[in-house]
């Protein structure tokens, strides 16, 4: 599986075989196949080609092309005063950053993993996430501070943890989640444009990912709207909530799901913060159940909100109580056979969906 | 093994194109190796040296690149010596000279670092080679000394008479405020902590406006967020007052880095106390700004006092001044009570700042006279003697007066004249900004992004809906609109 997300669009399994020719043509539904790695990192070399104010900082984005090349070959492009690497201290080049920003320029602050940005976090919601409205639009920030987040494989609890609920749940920030490299592009190129500062979470494993782009995704002015989640299935029986890397899960229990004849709807959020509740809430209409899935930690998590703002608009839509799939209360363990059992599983989601159609079924996980 | 300087100077310009360094250094490399010297900093490399890569290796990270220094290192070289022929060691990071005497660097220096001072207790000066300051910078720069000290009084009562809710003095810190600004230009952009409402004062900044944002009323530039004394303005380029410590010194150095890529004929300028100096914002503002030659200063109001914690307390080094050393950050310590010291520093400051792109700190030596702030009452914790010889022997207003009237620029009369000008203006001030609406409700909600999100504009409606039904919950001052 490592590698292709097989998606069952009409033509896109034809993609994969067309002569050269045709790629050449400008066909909507054309296929390159790009991995989300590449689709940030021509993100970046786009913007900050279209624009002299975009600059990279962070610690080895330059000489080392990025701690997980995201930033490869933008060192040699663009010059040491565009793309710097900063001495080990995230409180400091995230202040710095922020400066910039208060100044004019559009700095994008590199974490190694989001799990340092505990070091910075009170530059990023006192100063950046602030600033704009205690400054009464005097200062705007636009800042965008990216980086994995969440669980990667077998690296324990201080490298693993998701903050999107963090963030989230702060007024002045606008917190992105993408999932696929159209995804990538299109929300990393956004979060560059916008004024107000964006924390931009993205997955490390999703990285080697390769998923089929078309020619308009590819184009350099390409964008996805902001507070606007994606249906990437279509269903009627239950809607499963996901961002990140829980959609490609999603989307593989929603194939298994189709085998009993339960027909889900997957949503990707793309966007933690604004919510797209309208989205949640107009499919949560049709379907009358619900699900959410993440991999952070279950209280106060993404899910409760998504949850608790269904309760509010469509409870007397609601055929079952809804269902919260997150990781485990814990602290990440190291050793595989744990961390598989703290993270959510496929037969997670497919349990869950099953209670809610009132398929009954274990509530424990049994892998 | 050695060679001739006129070659290396080639392969640095190669070196330069194929790094594309836009808009750095010109020939700054060279002219801040030679003029600046540094010779006490560097003693056994000298420029004389015959030793080319020497210079190339110790000169500041001007093309932001490793790879050329890790070269260097695994270069043969036969023998790396000094000027008398001593043995020099290779490290990462530059030659150093070994020493078979294990000699630790005392904690303390001899003595300390001193104190540039120009004008003595009684505002004599006492050598003539600092900026000569004309009689209408002279005495505007009392005047506005005079009305921060004034304004500062009236709003503090004002406080205590629980007409606004908080405030904080700068008095005995108006020189370091007001002498300062004098010495800058408008572009020159400002990270204050929150005891230099002196600059925004020079620059322009009315005592209404001052009381505006004190009242949070419908007039104030920050629509009524923040809490007193957190005033920002734009046109006056002076960045909002943020409550948490510090956190403005790294942010002044990444707006140093903006102006410098703008090429921009000016610098930044943050300010901070002796408490401020111990956090790790300080820490790592300094050594960026050194490393990112980022055209900044960094002006210490070492007061002696953190809240009620004694610089004896804050950090055993001596002062601030000394950790300039330790970052490569060109520094000074001056008398902070004395406005034509501080005037001169920082002149020079901004001139080496913006010219040569480096970082300069300055140390300026006073005294907290007021209390903290109006929650404080410093009397606690520290001889009420003390506070009161700070605040009339040592008064750094009066000291400049008696210059300015040793110059015959100014008088008796004209003393009496502007403070009876001062106190009226401020009192109307204030009785005019008590009086003004506080800001709409819609307020509440705007400015949170650029553009309002559909969940506030939802929460706006929700929330006139229910003023409108339940006025009496409501206090009848707040405007519905």
């Amino acid at each position: 599986m490592l590698g292709i997300v097989s998606r069952k669009v009409l033509g896109q399994s034809l993609g994969r075989i067309r002569p050269a020719v045709w790629a050449l043509r400008n066909y909507s539904s054309a296929e390159k196949q790009m991995t989300v790695r590449d689709a940030l990192n021509s993100a970046l070399d786009e913007e900050m080609s279209a624009d002299p104010k975009v600059f990279l900082m962070g610690e080895e984005v330059g000489e080392y092309q990025g701690a997980y090349k995201i930033s490869k070959g933008l060192l040699e492009k663009y010059g040491p005063e565009r793309v710097l690497d900063t001495p080990i201290t995230e409180a400091g080049f995230t202040g710095i950053g922020v400066g910039a920003a208060y100044y004019g320029l559009k700095p994008v602050v590199e974490f190694m993993t989001f799990n340092f940005s505990m070091q910075a976090i009170d530059h990023i919601i006192n100063s950046a996430a602030k600033s704009n409205y205690m400054s009464a639009g005097q200062i705007s920030v636009p800042i965008v501070f990216r980086g994995p987040n969440g669980a990667a494989a077998g690296v324990g609890a201080q490298h693993s943890q998701c903050y999107a609920a963090w963030y989230g749940s702060c007024p002045g920030l606008k917190v992105l989640s993408p999932y696929s490299s159209e995804d990538a592009r299109g929300l990393l190129k956004a979060a560059i444009r916008d004024p107000d500062p964006v924390i931009f979470l993205e997955n490390e494993l999703l990285y080697g990912e390769s998923f089929p782009i078309s020619a308009e995704v590819l184009d350099s002015s390409f964008c996805l709207p902001i507070g606007k989640a994606k249906i990437e299935r279509e269903g009627r029986d239950v809607t499963i909530t996901a961002f990140s890397k829980m959609v490609g899960f999603a989307l593989k229990a929603a194939d298994i799901l189709a085998k009993d004849g339960i027909s889900a709807e997957i949503i990707n959020l793309r966007s933690i913060r604004p919510l797209d509740t309208p989205t949640i809430n107009a499919s949560v209409r049709k379907t009358n159940r619900l699900v959410t899935v993440e991999e952070g930690f279950p209280q106060h998590g993404v899910g409760a909100e998504i949850c608790m703002a269904v309760v509010e608009e469509s409870f007397g839509y609601l055929d079952a109580p809804v269902e919260r799939i997150a990781g485990a209360d814990v602290p990440m363990p190291y050793a595989a056979n744990l961390e598989r059992m703290a993270v959510p599983q496929i037969e997670d989601i497919v349990r869950a969906a099953k209670r809610a159609c009132y398929r009954s079924t274990a509530m424990a996980a049994t892998a | 093994m050695a060679l001739p300087l006129g070659k290396s100077k080639r392969i640095l310009q190669c070196l330069k194109s194929k790094i594309c360094v836009v808009g750095l250094g010109k020939n700054s490399f060279w002219s801040g190796w030679f003029h600046h010297g540094c010779p006490s900093s560097m003693a056994p490399l000298a420029p004389t040296c015959r030793n080319p890569d020497a210079v190339l290796v110790n000169a500041a990270t001007q093309f932001a690149t490793r790879r050329f220094e890790s070269t260097k290192a695994e270069k043969h070289v036969d023998s790396l010596c000094d000027a008398e022929g001593n043995q020099l060691l290779d490290f990462p990071g530059g030659k150093v000279a070994f020493t078979s005497e294990m000699r630790f660097i005392p904690e303390s220096p001899m003595e300390r670092a001193h104190c540039y001072r120009v004008l003595d207790d009684n505002g004599q000066p006492n050598m003539s080679n600092f900026v000569q300051v004309s009689k209408e910078v002279a005495v505007k720069m009392y005047a506005t000394m005079l009305t921060l000290q004034v304004m500062d009084t009236i709003f503090y009562e004002a406080q205590r008479q629980g007409r606004i809710s908080f405030y904080v003095t700068s008095i005995g810190e108006e020189a370091i405020n007001v002498a300062s600004a004098a010495a800058l230009s408008i572009d020159d952009v400002i990270f204050p902590q929150y005891r230099e409402p002196g600059v925004l004062l020079w620059r322009g900044f009315t005592l209404q406006e001052f009381a505006n944002q004190c009242f949070g009323n419908k007039a104030d530039y920050g629509k009524g967020r923040q809490m007193p004394i957190h005033y920002g303005s734009n046109k006056h380029n002076y960045v909002t007052v943020s409550s948490t410590v510090a956190t403005q010194i790294p942010q002044a150095v990444g707006a140093a880095y903006s102006l410098k890529m703008d090429g921009k004929d000016a610098c930044t300028v943050t300010y901070f106390g002796d408490g401020g100096s111990s956090t790790g914002d300080f820490h790592a503002a300094l050594n960026f700004a050194a490393v990112m030659e980022a055209p900044v200063i960094f002006i210490c109001r070492n007061n002696g006092w953190a809240i009620s914690t004694p610089v004896s307390d804050q950090f055993r080094s001596d002062g601030v001044v000394v950790r300039g050393r330790g970052y490569g950050v060109r520094s000074i310590r001056v008398d902070g009570n004395d406005a034509l010291a501080m005037y001169t520093a920082v002149h020079a400051a901004r001139k080496m700042a913006i010219t040569e792109h480096r970082p300069i700190l300055i140390e300026a030596l006073t005294y907290r006279a007021g209390h903290h702030s109006t929650s404080d009452d410093s009397s606690k914790y520290r001889p009420v003697s003390e506070i009161e010889l700070w605040r009339m022997a040592r008064d750094p207003v009066s000291r400049l007066r008696r210059w300015i009237e040793s110059n015959d620029w100014w008088s008796g009369e004209a003393e009496s004249e502007l403070r009876s000008n001062v106190r009226k203006e401020v009192l109307d001030a204030i009785q005019v900004a008590e009086r003004v609406e506080k800001p709409p409700i819609a307020e509440i909600f705007t400015d949170v992004y650029d553009a309002p999100p559909s969940n506030l504009c939802e929460q706006e409606k929700l929330l006139r809906e229910t003023i409108r039904r339940y006025p009496q919950d409501y206090p009848p001052d707040v405007p519905a609109l």
